[in-house]
């Protein structure tokens, strides 16, 4: 198990490597840099920024700087952001998306395990088909559709119930308060939570029906017990093999619910810094998207295989 | 008992002029008698016919400005705190600029509908050529081209696509192509694995002997005999592509003024959502129809294509 993981590490890096020197040389080809302004700058002082910043130099001598930089842990200059660099932009994002994120998983996961096994125990009655419907309706309709939708309900018009009022902040972060961090993450979690309900549905279906099953019902345990002990265990599989798609997912959503929330995480500084053409804060935000998911489909895989012993990756 | 020769040749007469149902048909059957799916195929065909007719039969150009109509909201609308009326003709409002709402969200179907189409069309160029030459040729060079996509699958290519935009400010064109060449990845997959099992088939060995190339094999006998399940997938490809552009555009990276998309129109309603809900519900409901429309046709199709998993 250790070998493959360490295997599974050395082999992220030329992945990694890849994904580094495209990203770097395709901004690089592209017509316009960042210091293009509408004002002239008079020639000593564009090229004493672009000195400063390494511009003036042939390309691959600045992918070298780069890599060798980026092997020391510097991401460089942010281009936009005067006086900061991309390691402290992302250092002040990272916390911020990274709660937002973790609070949606952990919705998204309870949620959909819960509504996906009650589906499966009510097979084809009314409960499952609503929460199929529902679910549904999650994986249709996109995060940025949703998201101005439950503002509009939620935020502007307002919703009180029992007499009590329960609207919500439409934007802003607030030092990551739980009113504002409500509606983000249920936006950012509702596909997710969708397609986890049908994931675990169609394998509790499988589970409930298999022998094992049978013979703990026969053993005279309740059906609490049956569900929690024996089905769910196995039926949590395939949710594994799911959790790769499910954070790039999350990730993808979070570019648009920190855009429309105004939450200030590592999403916006993507957004932000493609529209600027801030070139060195975009690769950062990239290198530091693709590391994490590729960690995590490791993760996943060796979950995979600790959860199922019959997977096994020696070879 | 016994046959007679005539009750013989009676039940060969009858037997043919039995009328054999092809697979696909009895695929067609199946697919017509969900009705989800049938309602489905009839509102999108609706969509895409007002779409492509629709702006014809309009009285405002896509991109006719009337600063006398900003962010103005239809007649018929209920809440009357609304800050003006746009008058007789503008049934989905005005937008902040004062363009007609109508014809605007059926452009961006034009626009979303046809990013749909073609970045299908590409990944399904891409994806099927790929798929059956890796399935076909197997052993070594078929582990080289799968694990490549392997690789291509752990980057979070919606980034690429993000940067790609930024690169070549936007290009119309390559934004099809893009998204194309992005969803490609599990179309491969699905055709090799298929391919895998129809090479082992006596039809592909009959082929061979009778001196048929490789290149002919794949050509005229796997891609027609994996079609089934690409279908499917096309299916699902098709509002994938389309959420892909919308999402682009919404953070401003997809398509440019005037030209609109749903993704556009949304962004632009959800800023003004306060003032002029109009201006986000009509596009959001247009989408989200149309990606229900697929969705239920693609489960249509599964349904009908693979029984056994009924």
């Amino acid at each position: 198990m250790l070998s493959y993981a360490i295997r599974r590490l050395l082999g992220a890096i030329p992945t990694l490597f890849i994904i580094i020197t495209v990203a770097f040389f395709m901004m690089r080809i592209a017509p316009g840099g960042p210091f293009d302004s509408q004002r002239r700058l008079p020639p000593e002082i564009e090229h004493n920024i672009k000195a400063a910043y390494d511009l003036d130099k042939p390309v691959y001598q600045q992918y070298l700087i780069y890599l060798g930089k980026l092997a020391r842990g510097d991401l460089g200059p942010s281009y936009k952001n005067k006086d900061f660099s991309v390691s402290e932009l992302i250092a002040d994002g990272l916390p911020v998306s990274a709660k937002l994120g973790l609070s949606a998983i952990i919705l998204a996961v309870a949620f959909g395990l819960t509504m996906g096994t009650i589906a499966a125990l009510r097979q084809n009655n009314a409960a499952d088909y609503s929460i199929m419907s529902l679910a549904m309706i999650g994986i249709t309709i996109p995060t940025f559709v949703m998201a101005p939708i439950l503002t509009l309900i939620f935020g502007v018009y307002g919703v009180s119930l029992f007499g009590y009022d329960i609207s919500l902040p439409v934007g802003g972060w607030n030092g990551g308060a739980l009113r504002n961090m409500i509606l983000p993450v249920i936006v950012l979690s509702l596909p997710q939570i969708a397609v986890i309900a049908r994931l675990t549905r169609g394998s509790m279906v499988e589970v409930l029906h298999s022998n094992y099953v049978r013979t703990a019902r026969a053993k005279g345990l309740s059906s609490v017990q049956v569900v929690v002990r024996h089905a769910l265990r196995a039926a949590v599989l395939p949710l594994v093999s799911y959790l790769g798609p499910a954070i790039a997912g999350i990730l993808t959503g979070s570019l648009v619910v920190e855009q429309i929330f105004g939450i200030p995480g590592i999403g916006r500084y993507f957004v932000q810094g493609a529209l600027n053409r801030d070139y060195t804060l975009v690769l950062g935000v990239l290198i530091y998207y693709a590391t994490f998911v590729i960690l995590l489909n490791l993760l996943a895989d060796i979950l995979y295989a600790v959860l199922d012993p019959r997977v096994r990756y020696a070879r | 008992m016994s046959l007679t020769a005539d009750r013989t040749a009676e039940l060969v007469g009858r037997a043919l002029d039995l009328k054999g149902r092809s697979l696909w048909e009895d695929a067609r059957r199946r697919l017509f008698r969900n009705r989800a799916a049938v309602v489905s195929i009839v509102t999108l065909g609706a969509i895409a016919l007002a779409a492509v007719f629709g702006p014809f039969l309009l009285a405002y150009p896509y991109d006719y400005i009337d600063y006398s109509v900003v962010s103005c909201a239809p007649d018929w609308w209920p809440d009357p705190s609304v800050l003006c009326n746009a008058g007789g003709t503008h049934w989905f409002g005005t937008d902040s600029v004062g363009r007609d709402l109508l014809v605007r969200t059926l452009y961006g179907a034009r626009v979303s509908l046809a990013v749909g189409l073609i970045a299908t069309l590409v990944s399904l160029v891409i994806g099927v050529t790929y798929g059956a030459t890796a399935g076909y040729l197997g052993g070594r060079i078929d582990e080289l081209l799968m694990r490549f996509v392997d690789v291509l699958y752990s980057i979070p290519y919606i980034f690429l696509v993000i940067i790609l935009m930024v690169i070549f400010n936007r290009n119309f064109f390559l934004l099809f192509v893009a998204i194309g060449a992005v969803e490609w990845l599990t179309m491969a997959r699905i055709v090799r694995g298929q391919t895998l099992s129809i090479k082992q088939k006596e039809f592909i060995e009959a082929a061979r002997a009778s001196g048929v190339n490789d290149f002919g094999i794949i050509a005229r006998h796997i891609i027609p005999n994996v079609f089934g399940p690409v279908i499917v997938y096309v299916t699902l490809t098709v509002p994938a592509s389309i959420l892909a552009e919308s999402f682009l555009s919404f953070l401003g990276l997809g398509i440019q003024e005037p030209l609109t998309s749903w993704g556009v129109l949304i962004s632009e309603g959800a800023n003004q959502m306060e003032t002029a809900p109009w201006m986000l519900i009509f596009p959001a409901l247009f989408m989200a129809i149309t990606l229900f429309c697929f969705n239920f046709i693609g489960d249509g199709l599964r349904d009908a294509l693979d029984p056994k998993d009924r």
